[in-house]
């Protein structure tokens, strides 16, 4: 009995003691990550919790007694994936906390705050005397930290702008980091020289070890804000790339300079050795990244049978590629850099849409944490890291740092530009070199440095410090800079909305002409490479490589087709709907006095403009975006709109029976992902209607209504035939330019125009056959669509674009017709999904 | 699309061209190319089929009008010297070299180029950028979450900023009046970063 109410109390104590332990970690938790096994503290000395101590010899000696313990804890066993969870569970409250008020991030760096987080955390940590956690051993960072930020940067790496400028950016990339690091270097020791400053027992080896670290530029916080105010995409590319290879230069320099570094004198030999092992650490990298790219992109040809674990190859291949680089010493950031690159673009046609998705969210996401988590740990460190604090070494690090990058970019600009049709003006460089922040790689390299270099808390110092100044000076700093300079500013003061407007369309306009012109496929070896590619890799490394045009073309092609699918169905475009009846009032409104518009009215006016504009090149910026996944809605909606535009021109009262039933009928094309489930989900469908259902099915609005085509579901090309008509009307259409060009340009984007494709074509969309449209043409509208002049003009109804549509609401509406066809529709549509 | 036509004779009028649209030998080598290459089924004419095919041009929001673009009235191809007479318009002003004296304004003028992108608005070729033109370009650079009465205000604006005789449209010169009142760097007139010779380095 007494061992009972003693147990009792045990467990008492105990849940207290968790919860104390709870709270306690979420403090002084450590991220041992090395440990695999339950830690055993005395293999690792770092790890002393002092809660350890103190719990584990007054809880658990009773329970060395017979009875069976009613109730026992095992922290140590638990410790280090439990603490790494609060670790990453804080940072990640951290990131949540940030975006709730969005003006802090917008004006402060993320870094900044991941940052001062850390040196609150630290803070406290150090106030109890806690150990930091042993994050940055060596082996640790490059092993696990590491990876998923370089395989996040090549994996989303915007690959045609990027080859664009490949020159551009190895040069700054190579030859800058080499300036900057021999530069800083031989200053410095230039610095050591001097006896006031006491620091003469630094060598020059030890000078370029540590100029080697500070050089490597991490340009996150940079691209942010470039991204934002819409710097040019030459300058942006450039930064990006130089982040993602200067880490792969530095990682090199570093070891060289690591091993010089212990050599008490160095001869000329090694100088030339080190050179050698730089390119065979370079070129080696690069070669193992296409080994296993393309290792990675033929094993996903065979996962089709085996969707749940497709994502994983992807992963798994890429960290292949940076351990066995890793092994032979070569640059493993190149190797799983290039793996990225060679793999993405065979992976993300073979596997299944819902892979690519989860492929690309899950490398985001590790990518976030290990950066939120590195950035985090930098605050913490900080704080509870001793410290050797010597005010000349560390200013004047600052000072040149800042000095021989500005300089850097300066002479490399001046020998780089000759060579590029679009120059870096001076406002650019002065954006390049301002955007080098230092950032994670530089203080994992401090951290590793080696034990033996007898500075070395001074240069750990020096190297925080040049980081906590980068980013928090130069990274809150640089936009308010940029924008004073006006690198390419919307001025939304003084520009009239005109202007705005105009010149957005004016960038629209360009790039598209870019687009046509093919500024990339005009590199003969691109060419090469893209007949080797057509004729041998695809055939090899894709299950179905029936695409034969450009690489994006395929996967645009099929998102082309979604849109258009989606404006087939009579109501499904709820982007225009508001707009018909405008159009319809439009000569009402042009009669009505002058509306008089207040400054606040064209403020927001302005803003909504700025706000909601496509940017150009969408794509590109934001693939490139470190913390958020790329968003293909924005290219949907575009395609959508455009495509709404050419109904609406071709027919002014094709949308008179939009209704909000429709909305579930859109989305089902809207969730249809290219490949092959649009296909099965074609068949199923069509499958699905016969003859009498149809009937049924229009009048309830949700499928297709041509009762007489029940084979052909769709009227587009009743609205396509119309052109040719409705081009004669005035006014309202959108391109009233005389018939044939009309036609001509529907050709262009709607089926018509790949109605010549889709026998070669890797998706057999729902074409309907030539015959059936000549009849579907014949077919007087009214006598067609019954319902439609009876309908009101539902548009205002509409919910508004942003809720494309409630899943729900599918079944209610088609029961409302026929219970029956509810089955039939929704199996079609379930199998559709499944079938993805 | 791989036909080995890498000298200049198999251009028709080449030399013509190039002192038309002020375009270099190279320059103009290159766009044949991408002519060539463009134009799949090898017909020496380009359909709108042929632009759509281009992916980027697909996701552009005024893809369709750049497109028309090329496309003068009437026909439904564009052959090599029409379309290397269009790109002109994207030549930057101020490099000139073939200049000669019969010819009364340079393709790639200010004016040339600002009445390019007056078409481009200017659908129905009367003259004038309706309101309704201007809402549609409007609607297409939009983003979904715009609505429809924010659209209507924004064009409102627009026309009643650079609407100077009142007509509520905009024409040509008031068009062109808009663009002096405040030049921005991405009119058509400052270089643009289109050359037909090299995209990046």
């Amino acid at each position: 009995m007494g061992t009972l109410i003693l147990s009792q109390f045990r467990t008492q104590r105990g849940v207290g003691w968790m919860l104390l332990l709870l709270l306690l970690c979420c403090f002084g938790g450590k991220c041992e990550l090395q440990e695999s096994k339950p830690s055993t503290t005395t293999d690792f000395p770092t790890i002393k919790p002092f809660h350890d101590e103190i719990n584990e010899p007054q809880a658990f000696p009773e329970q060395e007694r017979a009875h069976l313990p009613v109730f026992t804890m095992n922290y140590p066993r638990i410790q280090v994936p439990f603490e790494f969870t609060l670790w990453v569970l804080l940072a990640s409250f951290a990131k949540i906390g940030f975006h709730i008020y969005h003006k802090i991030t917008i004006w402060i760096p993320e870094s900044c705050l991941l940052i001062s987080i850390g040196l609150i955390v630290g803070g406290i940590m150090y106030s109890v005397k806690e150990e930091p956690p042993a994050v940055f051993d060596t082996t640790i960072f490059f092993l696990y930290m590491l990876p998923p930020i370089v395989l996040d940067n090549g994996y989303f790496m915007p690959t045609r702008p990027f080859f664009e400028n490949i020159g551009t950016v190895l040069w700054y990339a190579v030859v800058g980091t080499l300036w900057n690091s021999i530069g800083i270097g031989l200053s410095l020791f230039a610095i050591c020289q001097f006896e006031v400053f006491g620091i003469q027992d630094i060598n020059l080896q030890e000078n370029l070890l540590f100029a080697s670290i500070i050089s490597a530029v991490d340009p996150v916080a940079a691209l942010n804000v470039f991204e934002d105010i819409g710097v040019n995409e030459q300058i942006y590319i450039v930064i990006f790339g130089e982040g993602l290879f200067n880490d792969a230069v530095t990682v090199v320099l570093y070891s060289m300079f690591a091993f010089l570094a212990d050599m008490p004198q160095v001869d000329s030999g090694d100088v030339f050795l080190g050179v050698a092992r730089f390119f065979v650490v370079g070129v080696g990298g690069i070669l193992f990244g296409f080994l296993f790219g393309f290792v990675a992109a033929f094993t996903t040809r065979f996962t089709h049978n085996v969707r749940q674990i497709e994502p994983l190859f992807v992963f798994m291949y890429s960290y292949l590629a940076y351990l066995v680089a890793e092994l032979f010493a070569i640059s493993s950031v190149l190797a799983i850099i290039t793996c990225a690159i060679t793999m993405k673009y065979y992976v993300e046609e073979n596997v299944s849409q819902r892979s690519c998705t989860t492929i690309r969210h899950v490398v985001k996401m590790l990518a976030t944490i290990s950066e939120t988590l590195i950035f985090f740990f930098l605050g913490v460190v900080t704080i509870t890291t001793d410290h050797e604090w010597n005010w000349a070494y560390i200013t004047f690090t600052l000072l040149f740092a800042f000095i021989w990058r500005g300089l850097g970019i300066l002479v490399l600009t001046q020998i780089i530009n000759p060579f590029r049709t679009i120059q870096f003006t001076f406002k650019d460089q002065f954006g390049l070199s301002y955007g080098g922040l230092r950032g994670a790689i530089c203080f994992a390299l401090a951290f590793t440095l080696p034990n033996t270099i007898n500075r070395r808390n001074l240069f750990v110092t020096a190297s925080i410090a040049v980081i906590i100044f980068t980013v928090f000076i130069q990274g809150i700093s640089i936009r308010p800079i940029l924008e004073y300079l006006n690198i390419r500013r919307t001025n939304k003061d003084l520009n009239t909305i005109n202007v705005e407007v105009h010149t957005r369309m004016m960038e629209h306009v360009v790039s598209g002409i870019e687009d046509l012109c093919g500024h990339w496929s005009h590199y003969y070896w691109k060419d090469k490479f893209k007949k080797f590619n057509d004729r041998i890799l695809r055939r090899i490394l894709l299950r179905d490589n029936r695409a034969e045009s450009s690489i994006v073309s395929l996967y645009k092609k099929l998102e082309l087709q979604n849109a258009i699918e989606l404006l087939d169905t009579p109501m499904g475009d709820l982007s225009a709907a508001p707009s018909i009846v405008s159009l319809h009032d439009e000569k009402m409104e042009a009669s009505r006095p002058k509306k008089k518009f207040l400054a606040a009215d064209v403020r927001k006016m302005h803003d909504i403009l700025s706000k909601n504009m496509y940017k150009i090149r969408q794509r590109t910026m934001a693939y490139t975006n470190k913390y958020t996944l790329p968003d293909e809605g924005q290219t949907r909606e575009i395609l959508i709109r455009r495509h709404a535009s050419v109904r609406r021109s071709i027919r002014p009262g094709s949308f008179r029976d939009m209704s909000a039933q429709n909305i579930p009928r859109s989305q089902k094309y809207y969730s249809l992902q290219p490949g092959g489930n649009l296909e099965s989900a074609f068949a199923l469908r069509r499958r699905s209607h016969g003859g009498g259902e149809v009937d049924r099915l229009r009048s309830s609005g949700v499928l297709p209504r041509s009762s007489s085509h029940s084979l052909v579901p769709m009227r587009r090309l009743n609205t396509i035939k119309e052109a040719g008509s409705a081009g004669g009307q005035p006014a309202t259409s959108a391109r009233p330019r005389s018939p044939p060009p009309g036609v001509d340009i529907l050709d262009e984007m709607g089926p018509a125009g790949s109605r010549f494709r889709p026998r070669k074509a890797p998706l057999p969309a729902p074409r309907r056959h030539s015959s059936n449209w000549a009849e579907d043409d014949e077919d007087p509208d009214d006598a067609e669509y019954p319902s439609r002049g009876v309908e009101p003009v539902h548009p205002p109804q509409l919910p508004p674009p942003r809720g494309w549509a409630p899943e729900n609401q599918d079944p209610r509406e088609v029961g409302a017709g026929n219970p029956l066809l509810r089955h039939s529709s929704q199996g079609s549509r379930g199998s559709g999904r499944s079938g993805s | 699309m791989g036909s080995s036509s890498s000298s200049m004779d198999h251009i028709p009028n080449a030399e013509e061209l190039m002192q038309e649209t002020g375009f270099s030998a190279a320059h103009l080598l290159r766009l044949y190319e991408r002519f060539e290459f463009l134009d799949k089924d090898q017909t020496g004419e380009l359909r709108p089929e042929d632009f759509g095919a281009i992916g980027g041009l697909a996701l552009n929001p005024i893809g369709d009008r750049i497109i028309s673009a090329f496309f003068s009235p009437g026909q439904e191809t564009v052959d090599f010297p029409s379309f290397v007479r269009v790109l002109a318009h994207f030549r930057p002003n101020g490099t000139n070299r073939t200049r000669n004296g019969t010819q009364q304004e340079p393709v790639n003028s200010r004016t040339r180029k600002l009445k390019f992108a007056f078409q481009l608005y200017d659908q129905d070729r009367d003259g004038k950028i309706s309101r309704a033109e201007l809402l549609q370009v409007l609607r297409a650079m939009l983003g979904i979450q715009v609505t429809e009465e924010q659209l209507q205000s924004i064009a409102e604006r627009a026309i009643q900023e650079a609407d100077l005789d009142r007509d509520d449209a905009i024409s040509f010169d008031e068009f062109k009046k808009v663009q002096q009142v405040s030049p921005h760097p991405q009119t058509p007139t400052k270089e643009t970063p289109l050359h037909p010779t090299e995209g990046g380095r």
